[in-house]
């Protein structure tokens, strides 16, 4: 019988499997394992894994923290709006504030160095996408995020949104310098 | 009260009509198409400004647009059509009478009404919150009245379809089990059911939130709770076009299940585990381990993902062993070749099976793996990928069905019969190469639901390499194929259910049964008692050869694909 009438059998699961469905399950179903092992499998032999480490946080609390960052370590503004610079030390707590519509501060990180980047956002979700590396992570408003991140090459990167979050979503874009390591 | 009673059997078809229940299939069918052509006139808008060389619209239209064509689409064409089918699975494949009619028709004046509040709430300028409507960006109360409105015709509407199943069983309208299509359709209304339940969880909140009478909604939450409804919406889709394509091969082929344990084994499946591979959605939050995020993706997803695969066998396995016992049993593929490629109800499903498993299905579990999803989480990529799977897959799968319904259910001939044989080439090409230059656009970092690609007015811009912005305008090209594609199929529907030649009823026979009964089930033709032995076909003890060289094809371009990602993942930032 065809698959809009009645299976020939009352009791549908006595029928046996074709040869060809048997082979292929067994395929697919080796091939979902494999699939299934993989993330387990970076997590512990691999590099890029996005952190668990969040805290719940308000806009005046992280804006502060990011206000102190700023306040010691801006190296320069750039733009007519002297958004500020800001070098961190290497392997410090830096600080990311997403809102409508800017990154702020800009960052300037050294290559090969490693960062605790904490990103959050004060008012809508926005999306923290790098470019041209290509990661992007979802950045709420009252989660402080922590991502613990090492750029491997100098350059001029882009921060853009790639969160919906209204009318000039599309200007909400911002810089990422990273530079080789000052001589001590 | 016997009026409600009546049946015609199709002549063409010997498919069994209940009226009242055809009635409802007609109309909730005709709101489904008025929605793809809202939906498809807002579709070729967004193009044209996502296109970068045209920008047709201002900002604030792009995202008014946008949010309508989302809306539209995904939510009202494809629950209107599936609405449909549901009612023509249960009443007309079980040769009963559809439960409650009058409850099924309060279903659907909510669903219109619901609908359309929704749309006014939308084009009045203030509810450009897109579809996922992710809070605290904020919507007109109206937007959540419109979509809770909607979803409780929907329930409504799934509960008339199940209490058919009970009218079925309880009448005797059947032998044995309920045919495999029916079964298909039972789980897509079962994955409905708890969809609408979680839409409930988080729609209510939220239309008191904009009323001002909850204070506060944590957007992680939201984002959890919504994509409990978000994703598995979608999967009612597959189940619903899975249906459907085991659908068309029996009307075009009179295939039969290779396996009946098979096939509804995997549909089961998707019951048991979609609903929490909806976690996959969330992998770039914050705020949730990755213990959670691996264990609900990876489990309950590739077990989801291999009811898909073993249905992208069994379909074309069930249609290369009807073709061969019909004699093509030559070499691997003259099944294939000889196969009516001139038929739009073939062709579509084919193409809609074929785009769903290799552009859908791989570039789904790509994004649905912890790690990878941090190289594509809201690039253009996603947009991508569920046109694949929504476009390509449900959409085109319908298309081909209401081919096969406008003779059979509208009783009209097809207006343009040469227009419709090229229609499903146009629009699954055009809507194939949509999808596929979208994901080349996201791979390079092109975000989705973005006005303008150049940043412009921004203090500091980026700039995407040239290939970004060809990729984009081939997008737009293909989009463009697919809109004339689209306007194809909806001037020929429209034009063959209002204009199109009334068929000649001969053999027209309408039924009236006494009030309570059901016609005796018709004696189907006989059936062998053992399915048959399928001795002399196929190649090396295999029946379907030809399919199992194209699934092989298939998990290779998977493998494949899926490592060369990997490879990518590893040259990006080492991030922790």
């Amino acid at each position: 019988m065809s698959a809009i009438q009645s299976p020939p059998q009352r009791v549908w699961w006595k029928q046996p499997l074709d040869r060809v469905e048997g082979t292929w399950i067994v395929i697919a179903f080796v091939w979902c394992m494999v699939m299934f092992f993989m993330m387990p499998y970076w997590h512990v032999y691999g590099k890029q894994n996005l952190s668990n480490e969040a805290y719940r946080s308000t806009p005046e609390a992280f804006l502060a923290k990011a206000q102190a960052m700023v306040d010691k370590h801006t190296v320069r503004t750039v733009t007519e709006q002297n958004i500020p610079v800001v070098h961190p030390v290497p392997g410090a707590d830096v600080y990311l504030v997403a809102r409508l519509w800017q990154w702020w501060p800009v960052l300037e990180l050294e290559e090969g160095q490693t960062y605790r980047l904490h990103i959050m956002s004060t008012d809508w979700l926005h999306g923290f996408s790098l470019q041209p590396e290509n990661i992007n992570i979802q950045v709420h408003p009252g989660y402080e995020h922590v991502v613990t991140m090492t750029p491997t090459k100098e350059g001029t990167y882009s921060i853009i949104c790639n969160e919906y979050c209204g009318i000039n979503h599309h200007t909400m874009a911002s810089k990422l310098y990273v530079v080789k390591p000052k001589k001590q | 009260m016997a009026v409600n009673r009546n049946f015609r059997t199709c002549p063409s078809t010997g498919l069994v009509y209940h009226e009242p229940a055809e009635a409802l299939i007609r109309w909730n069918a005709v709101a489904g198409v008025v929605s793809l052509l809202v939906g498809g006139v807002l579709a070729l808008l967004v193009t044209l400004t996502r296109w970068p060389a045209v920008r047709l619209l201002p900002p604030d239209w792009f995202y008014l647009v946008l949010t309508a064509h989302g809306l539209d689409m995904l939510v009202f064409w494809i629950i209107f059509f599936e609405i449909a089918v549901l009612y023509f699975a249960a009443s007309t494949l079980l040769k009963c009478r559809l439960a409650t009619p009058k409850v099924a028709w309060v279903a659907f004046w909510l669903m219109i009404v619901g609908a359309i509040t929704n749309n006014v709430a939308v084009f009045k300028g203030d509810s450009s919150v897109m579809f996922t409507s992710y809070v605290p960006m904020g919507a007109h109360p109206l937007f959540y009245l419109g979509l809770i409105l909607f979803a409780v015709g929907a329930l409504v509407a799934c509960f008339v379809f199940f209490g058919t199943l009970v009218v079925g069983k309880s009448e005797k309208t059947y032998n044995g089990s309920i045919p495999l299509v029916t079964f298909g359709a039972v789980t897509a209304a079962i994955i409905a059911v708890f969809t609408i339940a979680a839409g409930a969880i988080i729609l209510i909140p939220t239309f008191m939130w904009s009323v001002g009478l909850v204070s506060h909604i944590d957007s992680l939450m939201y984002r959890t709770v919504w994509w409990a409804f978000g994703h598995s919406s979608q999967q009612i889709n597959v189940a619903a076009h899975v249906s459907v394509w085991y659908a068309i091969a029996a009307i075009v082929f009179g295939a039969k299940p290779m396996s009946e344990k098979v096939s509804r084994t995997a549909f089961v499946l998707y019951i048991l585990f979609l609903q929490l591979a909806s976690a996959h959605h969330l992998l770039a939050d914050p705020g949730l381990t990755s213990n959670w995020k691996i264990f609900n993706t990876s489990y309950a997803m590739y077990l989801a993902v291999l009811a898909s695969m073993v249905h992208g066998l069994t379909v074309p396995g069930a249609i290369e062993v009807a073709q061969r016992e019909k004699g093509f049993n030559k070499g691997l593929f003259e099944w294939l070749r000889k196969a009516p490629w001139g038929n739009p109800s073939f062709s579509g499903m084919f193409m809609s099976l074929v785009g769903f498993g290799f552009l859908g299905g791989i570039s789904g579990v790509m994004m649905g793996t912890e790690q990878l999803n941090l190289i594509i989480h809201n690039t253009i990529y996603v947009p991508g990928h569920f046109h694949a799977t929504v476009v390509v897959g449900t959409t085109l799968a319908f298309m081909a069905l209401t081919y096969f319904l406008i003779p059979t259910l509208f009783r009209r001939e097809l207006m343009f019969p040469a227009m419709a044989k090229w229609q499903t080439y146009v629009y699954g090409l055009g809507m194939m190469g949509f999808s596929v230059f979208m994901m080349g656009a996201g791979t390079l970092g092109v975000p989705r639901r973005h006005w303008d690609m150049a940043f412009s007015g921004a203090v500091l811009p980026h700039e995407f390499p040239g290939t970004a912005y060809l990729m984009m305008g081939l997008m737009a090209v293909s989009g463009i194929l697919a809109t004339v594609g689209g306007a194809m199929f909806l001037i020929n529907t429209v034009g063959s259910v209002f204009l199109g030649k009334k068929i000649q009823t001969p053999g027209f026979a309408r039924v009236s049964v006494k009030d309570g009964m059901a016609p005796a089930p018709t004696p189907e033709f006989a059936a062998p008692a053992v399915p048959a032995v399928h001795g002399s076909i196929g190649i090396g003890g295999f029946v379907a050869p030809g399919t199992f060289v194209l699934a092989m094809v298939f998990l290779t371009s998977f493998i494949l694909y899926y490592f060369v990602n990997w490879k990518y993942l590893s040259t990006v930032w080492p991030l922790k």
